[in-house]
């Protein structure tokens, strides 16, 4: 299990690595393909089986396919050259990003994270519902209204797309 | 378990992080924005072992809202790129001053 675990951690790290330091955008989009995979793995480590199922097959097909598209048809996948920005933005990066790591390490090594009562009440839920209804069971009833709000989210995005990608307005 | 979890998650949005600060190209950077949605997705999920099965909702709403987000910007990209013929983000200096 905790063998597992460091294998996934091991393989999303690496892969969010090569996403950013990767010159080729589609070798950059494998990458990201690698982290997410190793995700759904971790995903299935905490219990998560549906969302991990979700992670494959919304993200590592659909969305990551998406930019796959765009980045053929605006034929980027030769552009070899180094873009990475240079000199003091890059200290100025590190300095923010050090800040960040050291502001979050001593919350995350102080703060009490056992599986507590939730872990519990899902094992609960799955061994009840399903993987699956264990999920749909709180979106249909309690959260039914976020729920349908996502739909129109949805629907806005889908008219917004087809209007900024149009040639002619 | 739970703590690892969070560690990496750490992690992977400051590389998330880092990603957007230091490339031009606007494909990528948007990619590494997708990463630190993925990071606190797990966060997500690891809280859900504390404090219950909601953890396991948001990160269903959250990847909604990346699925959205990310038709959205593409199509934006496609429309800067017809208009500039590049995704170097530096090439948009429009509203700079």
């Amino acid at each position: 299990m905790t063998f597992f675990f460091y294998l996934f951690a091991g393989l999303a790290t690496g892969g969010a690595i090569g996403v950013v330091l990767a010159k080729n955008p589609v070798g950059s989009l494998l990458f990201m393909v690698t982290t997410l995979a190793a995700m759904a793995g971790t995903f299935v480590l905490l219990e998560a089986h549906f969302l991990a199922a979700i992670q494959i097959i919304v993200y590592a097909g659909a969305i990551m396919v998406l930019f796959l598209f765009v980045i053929m048809l605006l034929n980027l996948g030769h552009e070899y050259k180094a873009d990475l920005k240079g000199g003091a933005f890059s200290v100025l990066s590190f300095g923010l990003i050090g800040g960040i790591a050291g502001l979050v390490a001593p919350e995350i090594s102080s703060a009490d994270v056992a599986p507590g009562p939730g872990a519990v009440a899902i094992d609960a839920a799955i061994a009840e519902h399903g993987a699956v209804g264990a999920i749909a069971e709180p979106l249909y009833t309690t959260y039914v209204v976020p729920f349908e709000i996502t739909g129109i989210l949805l629907l806005v995005a889908i008219v917004g797309a087809i209007v900024l990608a149009k040639r002619e307005v | 378990m739970v703590t690892e979890a969070l560690v990496l998650s750490a992690i992977l949005f400051v590389i998330g992080t880092f990603g957007v600060l230091i490339r031009r190209n606007a494909i990528i950077m948007f990619l590494c924005i997708e990463l630190q949605l993925n990071a606190v997705n797990l966060s997500f999920v690891a809280f859900s072992r504390m404090f219950g099965i909601e953890g396991q909702l948001f990160v269903f709403f959250v990847m909604t809202v990346a699925a959205a987000e990310a038709a959205v910007g593409l199509a934006i990209i496609i429309s800067i790129f017809r208009h500039y013929e590049t995704v170097n983000v530096d090439s948009f200096n429009l509203l700079k001053w």
